[in-house]
C-alpha cells in the first residue's frame, strides 16, 4: 500500500496558491470522495467547507433539525479507538441531514474475533456504504481503507497523524469570533509530537495564514526541531515558531489552545510528572493573561482538568470548549454533506442555474 | 459564466416598475396584511425580497418581515445540489398562521420551489404560501404556478436567463445568454 505520510504532504502548495489568485466563483474544484487530512485541500475548499458549516449550524439549532439531504444514505462510522464527542458528532451531523448511521466499535465487531481490516472493510462494502467514518490507532489506516472501498472515506482520527474534522471546528469556531483568520496569533500548548491534532491543526491554521507558535516540553518535538527557532520550509511547516517557554507563546496570542496530556507519555518517560508539566505548561489565569485581553481559549476534549489546563479557565469566560463541540456536528454536517450529496459527480459552479 | 454579454431583456427602469407591481399585487391579494413574510430564497431572491419590502412600506406604511432561505438540502436534483457553499437560513418570526410570499428571481424547473415549500414547513405551518419570481422562463417540471410574475420571457433549455442586481452584480439587468 502506498506510504500515508508521503501521500499529500507535496503538491498542495502550488494547488493552495492558485486557488487563492483564481476568483472564487471560478475555482473549479474537482468533486472530493475522502477527506483524510487537511494538507491536500486548497484554502478554498476549506472557506467552502466552513462557509457550509454557517448554514449547516443554523439547522443544527433548530427544534426540527432533520433534513432530507442525505435520505437513503448509509454513514458508518467505525472508530477503534474510544471517542465520545467525535463519533456522537458524526452520528448527530449524519442523522440531521437524513442519513442512517450505524455504529461499529471494534471490541464490538468481529474485529474483536480476529477479523483483519481489509476484510471489515470489504464486508461493509458489501453492504452499499456511502461514507466510512473511521478512528484507528494507526496512522494512515483511513488512507489504506480509502483504496479498498467505493465509499466516501473520513477521517475521525488516525494515529499521530491527523483530526482534520477537529481542526476545521477549531477554523470555524475562531473564525466565528475574529472573522479574518490571516495574521491572528495562534498558541497551541502541549503534545506536538504525538498529537493528531496539533499536527492538523499547525497545517489548518497556518494554510489560512495565522501564525502558529508551538510551546511544549523538548521531548514532545521531533528530534531535529530546535526550542526558540523558527521552522523553514523544508520541515513542510515553514514558519511555525517554537517557543522556548509558554509564556513566550502564549505572549500576545488571540488564541490559547491546550492539548491534552496522555498519561502514556509519562509512562514512556517523555515527562517527568504531570504535576511538574502542569506547572511549566498549564494553561491557568496567569498565563491567559499574558494573551490579548479577548483572547479565546480552546481544548478539543477530553480535558485533564488540573493538568494541562486548569479547572478556572476551562470553564472561565474566555474558555469556547463547549462551542467548539457545538462547532463540531456543523462543520461534520459540511463535510459529510460535500461528501455524500448526490451531486458531488457533476459539481457545477453555476449558481443561476441552481436557483432555477 | 463564461458567456458573452446576450440580449437585455429586462433593464433596471422594467425591473423598477415590476418589482413596484408586484408589491401592490401582493398587497392586494394579501389586503395589506401586516402579518406578510416575505420570504427570499438564497441569494438574489433575498434581495428582490428585500426590495419588495421597502415598496410595501412606502406604498403601505408597514414593512413586512423579511426573512432568507436556502433549500439546497430539500432538492431532488442531483447536478446542482451541493455546487456552492449553504448559506444560512433565517426566518426573524414565526410563520404559523401567516401568509408567507416566496421570493425568487428565475422560476425555471419548479424544483427550488418545491424544495423551499418543504423546508418552510419546517418553520410553522403558514396560513398561505404564495410565489413571487422577476422572471418565469417556462420548461415547469412539476405542478408549480408562481402568483406574481415580473415577466414571462419563453426560452429555449439551451438559453441562460442571467439576473443581474446592484447588490451583488454592481447593476440592474435581466439579461438571456447562451449556456456556456
Amino acid at each position: 500500500m502506498t506510504n500515508p505520510t508521503t501521500v499529500a504532504t507535496t503538491g498542495a502548495k502550488s494547488e493552495e496558491e492558485t486557488a487563492q489568485l483564481a476568483p472564487k466563483e471560478n475555482a473549479a474544484l474537482p468533486p472530493r470522495q475522502h477527506l483524510l487530512d487537511l494538507d491536500d485541500l486548497s484554502v478554498a475548499e476549506i472557506t467552502d467547507l466552513l462557509d457550509s458549516a454557517e448554514g449547516m449550524l443554523e439547522i443544527a439549532g433548530r427544534d426540527n433539525r432533520k433534513t432530507p439531504a442525505l435520505r437513503g444514505k448509509t454513514i458508518i462510522t467505525m472508530f477503534f479507538e474510544n471517542s465520545t464527542r467525535t463519533r456522537v458528532s458524526f452520528e448527530q451531523a449524519g442523522k440531521i441531514l437524513g442519513a442512517d448511521v450505524i455504529n461499529v466499535t471494534a471490541s464490538a465487531s468481529s474485529v474483536s474475533k480476529g477479523e483483519s481490516l481489509l476484510n471489515t472493510v470489504k464486508t461493509l462494502q458489501a453492504m452499499q456504504i456511502d461514507a466510512l467514518v473511521v478512528r484507528h490507532p494507526h496512522s494512515g489506516a483511513p488512507y489504506f481503507i480509502s483504496n479498498h472501498t467505493d465509499a466516501s472515506v473520513v477521517n475521525a482520527g488516525d494515529g499521530t497523524h491527523a483530526h482534520p474534522t477537529q481542526s476545521l471546528l477549531d477554523l470555524f469556531t475562531v473564525r466565528s469570533h475574529v472573522g479574518e483568520l490571516a495574521g491572528k496569533k495562534i498558541a497551541i500548548v502541549g503534545d506536538v509530537l504525538y498529537s493528531r491534532v496539533a499536527r492538523s491543526n499547525i497545517i489548518a491554521f497556518q494554510k489560512m495564514g495565522a501564525e502558529v507558535t508551538v510551546s511544549c516540553p523538548n521531548t514532545l518535538i521531533p528530534d531535529e526541531w530546535q526550542l526558540g527557532s523558527t521552522l523553514g520550509e523544508e520541515t513542510g511547516f515553514g514558519g511555525l515558531k517554537l517557543a522556548r517557554n509558554v509564556d513566550e507563546a502564549v505572549d500576545s496570542a488571540d488564541v490559547v489552545m491546550a492539548l491534552r496530556i496522555q498519561q502514556e507519555r509519562q509512562e514512556a518517560g517523555h515527562l517527568p510528572s504531570l504535576r511538574e508539566y502542569s506547572e511549566r505548561w498549564g494553561i491557568n489565569s496567569q498565563r491567559m493573561a499574558l494573551a490579548n485581553d479577548d483572547a479565546l481559549l480552546m481544548h478539543p476534549g477530553p480535558m485533564n482538568e488540573g493538568v494541562e489546563i486548569s479547572s478556572e479557565v476551562a470553564h472561565g469566560a474566555q474558555s469556547v470548549v463547549e462551542e467548539q463541540v457545538r462547532n463540531g456536528v456543523a462543520v461534520r454536517m459540511a463535510v459529510l454533506y460535500t461528501l455524500c450529496a448526490p451531486g458531488k459527480s457533476s459539481r457545477l459552479a453555476d449558481s443561476d442555474e441552481a436557483q432555477s | 459564466m463564461t458567456n458573452e454579454i446576450g440580449r437585455v431583456l429586462l433593464t433596471q427602469d422594467d425591473i423598477r416598475r415590476a418589482m413596484t407591481r408586484i408589491s401592490h399585487e401582493i398587497l392586494e391579494q394579501n389586503r395589506a396584511s401586516t402579518d406578510l413574510v416575505l420570504v427570499g430564497l438564497q441569494t438574489r431572491g433575498v434581495h428582490l425580497a428585500r426590495r419588495l419590502a421597502e415598496i410595501i412600506e412606502r406604498i403601505e406604511g408597514f414593512a413586512p418581515v423579511v426573512g432568507t432561505l436556502d433549500p439546497r438540502l430539500w432538492r431532488d436534483d442531483p447536478d446542482v445540489a451541493s455546487a456552492q457553499p449553504l448559506l444560512p437560513s433565517d426566518i426573524p418570526t414565526s410563520v404559523d398562521g401567516k401568509p408567507v410570499v416566496l421570493v425568487d428571481d428565475v422560476l425555471y424547473t419548479g424544483r427550488t420551489i418545491r424544495a423551499a415549500m418543504e423546508a418552510l414547513l419546517d418553520f410553522g405551518r403558514a396560513s398561505r404560501i404564495q410565489l413571487a419570481v422577476l422572471v418565469d422562463r417556462g420548461h415547469r417540471e412539476l405542478p408549480i404556478r408562481p402568483d406574481f410574475i415580473g415577466k414571462n420571457i419563453p426560452t429555449a433549455r439551451g438559453e441562460r436567463v442571467q439576473v443581474r442586481m446592484t447588490e451583488i452584480d454592481g447593476d440592474d439587468a435581466v439579461v438571456l445568454g447562451r449556456e456556456s
